[in-house]
């Protein structure tokens, strides 16, 4: 029987329900069972629940639910969660182009690894990366299963302007901005693929839980899928997996 | 009317409703209106759900103009609305005629103010919300603030002359002032705090900082110390929560916050308070007092039962004439009540530095108490109702503190001078 989560009060209208302070993919798996299976009773005073990598936040509406009747709710739904951590999902192959213009810090991650550019991009595009959370602006992905010997510190100043599409390293993390913004995280690539569309249902390509892999693709690629993408007639390949893999 | 014309964008006007939930999953901050309170009660005095999408005006307003009859209302913060340049009554329902314009002639108090319009204002639901998101400029008018030159879609209203001159009641008007007591619920990260620095946070003064946006309100003041530092593995944010990064100081998340932060959070401000924080300006002073859980529950279906009270309420009877002109649709006299509600509600004479002892201006009847001893209040927030010389007069706290001793009740006769509430001052409790 796994441990009871913590319930920490976040206001008068959420609640944090926490598992632990660590990031873990166990750990990270049983929030989102308990997100998924808060979310299919469909209660009509959750407003809604957020996965983060260690907790799940729980938005309620104190005038349909009272304090004693959510804390309840969410005890008995964590309680009747199933042992088994391992959950159905998609692998999504993103294509990225490393190096040059859209990876300018492809050469200080090399160099702080002591590694050659190539076998940077080799490592990282050998990753078998999950989807943590989304967050830090729409569409986000942090991911983890960075290869333990590419990862590097976040930059000391960060840039004020990173590209939309840009992938970055940050300590033992790897993510993607889905939208140009400014950041800190290393820049070793980019990828033409769309990570957030408002006018789409999910409106994010990834969601917590999937998986990931960065497939190199060449620059002029990369510019053939960016322009397939704006006409909508490329989407990133998705493979289903079963529950138990 | 069918449109709003946008002749002055102001300062930082959008569209906004409650908020957009349900993607949070997805990184998409939850936006919709910084004073959620006022928002409903404008869209109630319109006869809108109350969920319906109005312009958020900030500090500076707009100048507007209807393109046909509807009806309108100005909420929340004083920003001195006039309606073809004379000026125009919050909290009140307003017949508009085509052409008439709405303009705002600068700040009396508070930050922020809401126009509700009839049927809604009609932008396209972008992830089930009205609301605009800045950052990511998508959702309002065309992911922006308004500019001059825009034309607003408005829905059709077919009713609107059944609300004209409906409002809410002067007694439960709310008055910003420049210092507010919010109270908090300690928590989730409480815990990475030292005691000194919970210490700190509950009992010394911050002030609002001019980098304080839609995102957040940012405050300058002692500092808060932690155990073991500042960073945390990221959860997720709540309306209100109160963040400590590693300088030590506060920021309280609000509308536009980030769906996860990687920094604790000391507390998290209730709901019914938000509101008032959302008021704040630059310069303004901010104190936090610690309240339970259960309390604050009650205290946010109290703030929501007053909004019911815009539609009991038999309209106002104004000493001169009615505000609203039902021929013409244009506004006559605006009230002028705050100097007569200011002049019944007089502090004076208080025994020490530490207690104001609110006093009635004249005899009357105390008909109805919406404080009690031990509460927190914010400078102008109301206390009790006094009737006198036939009006119903609130009697507001004039500063923020806490009721050490409600002397009347309810029913009771006072006679001019009396002692009605004896308030402990903020400052003193740091002592």
């Amino acid at each position: 029987m796994p441990h009871a989560p913590r319930l920490l009060p976040a206001g008068d209208s959420a609640i944090v329900v926490e598992y632990g302070d660590g990031i873990d993919l166990a750990l990270n798996a049983r929030v989102r069972l308990l997100h998924r299976a808060l979310g299919a009773r469909q209660h009509a005073g959750i407003v809604e629940t957020v996965p983060t990598y260690r907790s799940l936040m729980v938005h309620y509406d104190p005038i349909v639910l009272s304090r004693e009747a959510i804390e309840h709710l969410i005890a008995e739904t964590a309680e009747r969660l199933p042992e088994e951590t391992r959950e159905p999902g998609r692998t999504v192959e993103i294509p990225v182009t490393y190096g040059g213009a859209a990876g300018p810090d492809l050469a200080d991650v090399a160099a702080f690894a002591g590694l050659k550019e190539g076998q940077v991009v080799e490592l990282h595009a050998s990753g078998d990366y999950t989807v943590f959370m989304l967050g830090f602006m729409p569409g986000f992905p942090y991911l983890g299963g960075l290869p333990q010997r590419i990862a590097t510190p976040r930059l000391d100043t960060p840039r004020t302007l990173v590209p939309a599409g840009s992938v970055g390293i940050a300590g033992a993390q790897t993510g993607i901005y889905p939208s140009e913004s400014p950041g800190g995280w290393r820049l070793i690539g980019r990828t033409p693929v769309t990570l957030f569309d408002p006018r789409r249902s999910p409106p994010a390509l990834l969601e917590a839980g999937d998986r990931v892999r960065f497939v190199p693709v060449t620059p002029a690629d990369c510019e053939a899928i960016a322009r397939d993408a704006a006409a909508e007639r490329f989407r990133p390949p998705v493979r289903q997996r079963s529950a138990g893999r | 009317m069918t449109a709003i014309e946008v002749l002055d964008g102001g300062l930082l006007t959008t569209v906004q409703d409650l908020g957009r939930f349900g993607s949070q999953q997805y990184g998409v901050p939850v936006s919709g209106a910084m004073d959620v309170w006022a928002l409903r009660a404008a869209n109630r005095l319109v006869g809108n759900d109350e969920g319906a999408a109005a312009l958020e005006v900030t500090l500076a307003g707009p100048v507007l103009r209807f393109d046909g009859p509807g009806v309108v209302a100005v909420t929340g913060g004083d920003l001195g609305p006039c309606l073809d340049g004379r000026p125009m009554a919050l909290w009140q329902a307003v017949g508009v005629s085509a052409g008439t314009e709405l303009s705002f002639s600068g700040v009396r108090d508070g930050l922020r103010a809401y126009l509700g319009v009839g049927g809604g204002i009609d932008v396209p639901l972008v992830l089930g919300s009205r609301s605009t998101l800045l950052k990511a400029r998508f959702g309002g008018f065309m992911g922006r603030a308004l500019a001059a030159g825009d034309r607003v879609p408005t829905a059709p209203c077919a009713a609107w002359q059944d609300v004209a001159g409906r409002r809410l009641p002067r007694e439960i008007v709310p008055e910003y002032g420049h210092a507010h007591a919010v109270r908090v619920i300690l928590g989730p990260q409480d815990d990475a705090f030292t005691d000194e620095g919970v210490r700190t946070f509950l009992s010394e003064s911050y002030t609002l900082s001019s980098q304080s946006d839609r995102v957040g309100c940012r405050l300058t003041g002692p500092r808060i110390t932690h155990r073991r530092g500042a960073d945390i593995v990221s959860d997720g944010t709540a309306f209100g929560a109160v963040q400590v990064s590693g300088d030590g100081l506060p920021i309280v998340l609000m509308a536009d916050r980030g769906t996860t932060g990687g920094y604790t959070k000391i507390a998290t401000v209730v709901g019914a308070d938000l509101p008032r924080l959302a008021q704040a300006a630059p310069g303004d002073r901010v104190t936090f007092i610690r309240t339970g859980l259960d309390e604050a529950q009650a205290l946010l279906r109290s703030a929501r039962a007053l909004l019911d009270r815009i539609r009991r309420d038999a309209p106002w009877r104004e000493p001169a004439a009615g505000v609203f002109d039902e021929d013409t649709g244009a506004p006559l006299a605006a009230p002028a009540y705050a100097a007569l509600a200011g002049a019944l509600a007089l502090p004076r004479g208080t025994a020490t530095a530490r207690t104001n002892t609110v006093r009635a201006a004249m005899p009357g009847l105390v008909v109805s108490v919406f404080v009690s001893a031990g509460d927190a209040v914010a400078a102008g927030q109301p206390l009790l109702v006094l009737e006198a010389m036939k009006m119903q007069n609130p009697v507001r706290a004039p500063r923020g503190g806490r009721v050490s001793r409600m002397i009347v009740a309810a029913g009771a006769r006072v006679e001019g001078g009396a002692a009605l509430v004896e308030i402990e001052d903020a400052e003193a409790r740091r002592d």
